[in-house]
């Protein structure tokens, strides 16, 4: 990615960019796999008749939303898909900023996800701070979300990621 | 005829200061794989510990993020049971976790309340800990039902706000 100037970024601001299909649909395979990782035995998804009382029917853990989204190991003919959070690498590059970090990372969780669904993600550049100086060097601050939605393009889930890029105190400017 | 399903916990039942019960959990290295398969994360460090010792210089291979917050799920609603939904959850990892390690994961209510629209929550710190050393936090919000018959997954749209 060629270099980003302070125009270019206010231009990137609140666009969706790197929209993507899930590569499967949502399916309980995946949600017992995971359930049983963990020894999570919340009866909603082992127990139909509670999921069809509590939501409405089968629903997988919330905390799985970026589980639709890892691509296969191998698929057939498969061209080089773009990398999770790719705007923080556009960013890193863009801004000439050769070290990163993510500080931490939000979801907020919205319409249930279910068996079946096929969602959606896209990535929105939300904040880039002014050049901040920090015990790790100089650098630059951003929030980026990446948003998930179902086949109805109802929001179901938003994770945001606060990432610092950064040139190393007392490195070469 | 099915029997009517009852929350466990409701809003009214839980106080700022409250401790969840604590979970402890042996981590093998078939706990890591498995979680890092269940999460469809495929890269070796979580699978392989040669890859995982000599290139990320780590001691062993280790937890995956995603499968640490299907940990704290489970954490979150063994406390609630299937009516408490979470709203969002803030992570910071601070450390990995190894196949040896006994993981204690441990949460307070720091905060309860009813939004806007009705919906109860409750807001947690959860700590991820192996002996005294703290390897993940998360602050979590979970709604819970404020009577017998609310269900906070009930809401749509402009009644829930998470």
């Amino acid at each position: 990615m060629s270099a980003i100037g302070p125009g270019d970024i206010a231009g990137m601001i609140g666009v969706p960019q790197y929209v993507e299909e899930g590569s499967f649909p949502v399916e309980r395979g995946y949600v017992w796999t995971t359930c049983s990782s963990v020894e999570n035995g919340n009866p909603l998804f082992w127990d139909d008749e509670v999921a069809a009382q509590v939501t409405g029917g089968p629903v997988a853990p919330p905390t799985m939303i970026s589980v639709w989204f890892r691509p296969h190991h191998w698929a057939p003919g498969r061209a080089e898909a773009a990398l999770p959070l790719q705007i923080h690498f556009d960013l890193k590059d863009g801004l000439d900023l050769p070290e990163a970090v993510m500080s931490d990372n939000t979801i907020v969780f919205h319409e249930p996800v279910r068996p079946g669904d096929r969602l959606t993600t896209s990535q929105v550049l939300r904040s880039v701070s002014e050049p901040k100086t920090t015990r790790l060097g100089r650098g630059r601050f951003w929030v980026i979300d990446v948003e998930y939605r179902n086949q109805r393009g109802e929001l179901a889930a938003v994770e945001s990621y606060t990432g610092f890029g950064y040139r190393r105190a007392g490195g070469a400017s | 005829m099915s029997t009517p399903v009852r929350p466990e916990l409701l809003l009214g039942d839980v106080g700022v200061g409250d401790a969840l019960p604590e979970l402890a959990y042996p981590v093998t290295a078939t706990t890591v794989v498995l979680g890092a398969l269940a999460a469809r994360d495929w890269r070796p460090m979580h699978h392989d510990k040669d890859f995982a010792v000599e290139r990320n210089g780590t001691r062993d291979i280790f937890l995956n993020t995603p499968n640490q917050a299907a940990w704290f799920e489970r954490f979150v609603t063994d406390w609630t049971g299937p009516f408490g939904r979470l709203r969002r959850m803030t992570f910071r990892m601070l450390g990995s976790v190894f196949p040896g390690d006994t993981m204690a994961l441990r949460g307070t209510v720091t905060g309860t309340g009813v939004d806007r629209t009705g919906c109860g929550w409750a807001a947690l710190d959860i700590v991820l800990a192996v002996g005294d050393e703290t390897k993940t936090t998360c602050a979590a919000a979970v709604a819970l039902p404020v009577t017998e018959d609310d269900n906070p997954w009930g809401r749509r749209g402009d009644r829930w706000t998470p």
